[in-house]
């Protein structure tokens, strides 16, 4: 199964990746990184398609796909 | 399980200092890409610009100097005619290359220079706060255009791509966006090929992205990519403005 | 053997023999020669020749070939100096080793194209912004804007910096016998330097850059230049002396304005008036010891310069108050002649 993972301590909550995501699998937390943002989540990970249209996306390169 | 996507080795460690959502990180993103599939990372060197990009040395994994403000197209050509194995890139913002080095991009494209020029335009100068750029839209509301760009005023955006298709030694010339993944697989379509051609010494190529600046368009990211897509692509056309390679 | 050869041309055989790898210019009179032989010669040694297209592109080419450890050079005169100050800020804040040629002319502005040392503030004082200094070589004859230019390159490779000669429109101009007599160095040498920007292969990547935002990192910065500053200032101090030892006014002249200055001190000799002649070769660092040492009670010392007075100042914190700085100097373009120099030294002589 595909899956991501988001680096929370570098991401600047933009929700570029939660808007290119087809599968909605991304949504920001609910707590805050250090830099004060609530960050990307991956919060269903059983509809990844791994199309990696959040990594193409990410200003902060702090997404990693896996397929 | 295999790791399909993640951090190009031609990016350093480096959290990007630009603002959330900037188009900067992704067209830094889509160079290291660029250099790391093409092998050339280790005879790579970059020259870094004035403009929010400056600290582009801090995020490329490679030899980087910084030239003065609208100068990269000449310290590129320096060190691409004494150095002619090197890959050699220019970064540029709008009010770099259009501006204060309109004359180092346009005579570095007229004699051909053998480098590749990636140019970053978000209509507005963005390390400064915002100020109106060259190619700041008619009517665009920026720190210096209070009352929007008034072309009796301030005249009209310049388009860089089609001005320096009108020479004749440019190879490739293209206009990209990065407003979504089609878009930005795309953008990285055309970057490659400009780092392509100068190693297969094709010549001079450049490639023009439009990019959003969030924080001083004072929009939300999700109004800037909206901004971009609905209004900003419309004054300046995507595509190939000339390709000599094909 | 020596040549008969013009200033110009001899500044760019200096450079071809120290293994000069970029030539990048802009014409302007009375520098022209240096660009048009060097069209030709670089691209018959197959090496880097481009005319830009103004000089502030030059110059930034300049910065672009030092940053990989190539030697490079551009060449100007006045009007096309101070264009080039942006970049000499940079090269000196990027620690980067350019050779920069100003052919001086009349000025300011447009001014004229006749010979002038108008420049002087300009060059010692830093004429870009920043706490900088660069290194200022004045030839006064063509066997020096031979020497000079070769060894301009060693002094900015050995510390890093920007060096200029600073010339003038007659030196440049003239023809005398000059001899080409310096080792050759191979212009492919291979970079050895540590900091140049030569592919990150297999070493950490490397960068040049003159933004320091950190905190204490541009102040940092700034302390290392001046350490570097100061052993520039120990080590490259150069004067010739004239018959200075026993002298009573002691003229103060550099470049062109020497040549007519140590005519002036032998006429005087031979009208019994005890003169000498310091010739600053070096104007930064400039010989501040050596003038201060032959300042005492009953000495005068006459800077003689063509402008308005510039070094005069440099003379006069030299000497320090220890005794009396005149100033004999002709703006715009005009020479001074061995005559006029000689009805001052008169002057002073009668003064006692």
């Amino acid at each position: 199964m595909p899956k991501i993972e988001i680096d929370e301590k570098t991401c600047k909550s933009c929700g570029l990746c939660i808007e290119a995501c087809p599968k909605k699998c991304i949504a920001f937390s609910k707590e805050v990184n250090k830099l004060g943002l609530p960050w990307a989540e991956f919060v269903k990970p059983q509809d990844c398609i791994g199309c990696g249209f959040c990594y193409q996306m990410c200003p902060d390169v702090c997404i990693e796909v896996y397929k | 399980m295999k790791k399909i996507f993640s951090r190009p080795e031609s990016l350093t460690n480096a959290p990007f200092s630009y603002c959330p959502g900037c188009g900067h990180g992704i067209a830094h993103r889509l160079v290291a890409e660029s250099i790391d599939e093409l092998g050339i990372r280790e005879r790579t060197i970059g020259v870094a610009p004035v403009g929010c990009a400056v600290f582009a040395y801090n995020y490329f994994n490679l030899d980087m100097t910084e030239a003065p403000h609208g100068r990269p197209p000449a310290a590129a050509t320096g060190i691409k005619r004494t150095n002619p194995d090197k890959i050699v890139f220019a970064y540029q913002g709008d009010g770099d290359i259009a501006a204060i080095g309109m004359s180092e991009i346009v005579h570095a494209a007229n004699r051909g220079e053998n480098i590749t020029v990636i140019f970053i335009n978000n209509a507005n100068y963005g390390m400064t706060g915002g100020q109106m750029a060259p190619t700041t839209l008619l009517g665009q509301v920026t720190q210096t255009t209070p009352f929007g760009r008034d072309p009796k005023r301030e005249g009209y955006p310049i388009k860089v791509c089609e001005l320096l298709s009108s020479l004749e030694a440019p190879v490739y010339l293209e206009r990209v966006a990065i407003y979504d993944p089609k878009q930005v697989l795309n953008a990285k379509r055309a970057i490659k090929k400009a780092f392509a051609n100068q190693v297969e010494n094709k010549g001079f190529s450049l490639v023009e992205i439009i990019s959003n600046c969030p924080v001083d368009w004072g929009m939300t990211v999700m109004d800037s990519i909206k901004w971009v897509k609905d209004v900003f692509i419309k004054t300046f056309p995507l595509g190939i403005i000339k390709d000599k390679t094909r | 053997m020596k040549e008969l050869i013009k200033g110009n041309i001899a500044l760019c055989n200096g450079a071809l023999d120290a293994g000069l790898n970029g030539y990048f210019g802009y014409p302007i009179t009375p520098q022209n020669e240096v660009p048009e032989y060097l069209s030709r010669r670089m691209v018959e040694l197959g090496r880097t020749f481009i005319q830009a297209e103004s000089e502030i592109a030059a110059a930034n080419m300049v910065l672009g070939a030092c940053a990989t450890g190539k030697k490079a050079m551009t060449s100007s005169s006045s009007p096309g100096i101070s264009l080039k100050q942006e970049a000499i800020s940079y090269l000196a804040a990027q620690e980067l080793p350019a050779v920069i040629a100003n052919v001086q002319r009349g000025g300011p502005g447009l001014g004229n194209i006749a010979g002038s040392q108008a420049d002087y503030f300009q060059a010692v004082k830093g004429g870009g912004h920043g706490d900088y200094k660069i290194i200022v070589l004045s030839p006064n004859s063509v066997q020096e804007m031979y020497d000079f230019s070769y060894e301009a390159f060693g002094l900015a490779q050995k510390y890093r910096t920007p060096v200029l000669i600073l010339a003038d429109g007659i030196i440049g101009q003239m023809m005398e016998p000059a001899e080409f007599n310096k080792p050759k160095i191979d212009p492919n040498t291979p970079i050895s330097a540590d900091w140049a920007l030569t592919g990150a292969k297999g070493r950490p990547p490397r960068s040049i850059k003159s933004l320091l935002m950190k905190d204490g990192a541009l102040y940092e910065h700034n302390l290392e230049l001046q350490k570097k500053y100061k052993t520039i200032a120990q080590n490259e101090i150069r004067c010739e002396k004239f018959l200075a030892e026993d002298a009573e006014i002691i003229l103060v002249a550099f470049g062109i304005a020497s040549r007519i200055a140590k005519g002036a001190v032998k006429l005087a000799r031979a009208c019994g008036i005890k003169a000498g002649l310091l010739r600053p070769q070096t104007l930064w660092p400039f010989p501040t010891e050596i003038i201060s040492s032959f300042a005492k009670s009953g000495v005068t010392f006459l800077s003689v310069e063509l402008n308005a007075g510039q070094m005069v100042e440099d003379v006069k914190l030299a000497v320090n108050g220890k005794c009396e700085v005149d100033f004999l100097g002709k703006p715009g373009g005009v020479l001074l002649s061995e005559q006029e120099i000689l009805n001052r030294l008169q002057e002073i002589a009668k003064r006692g």
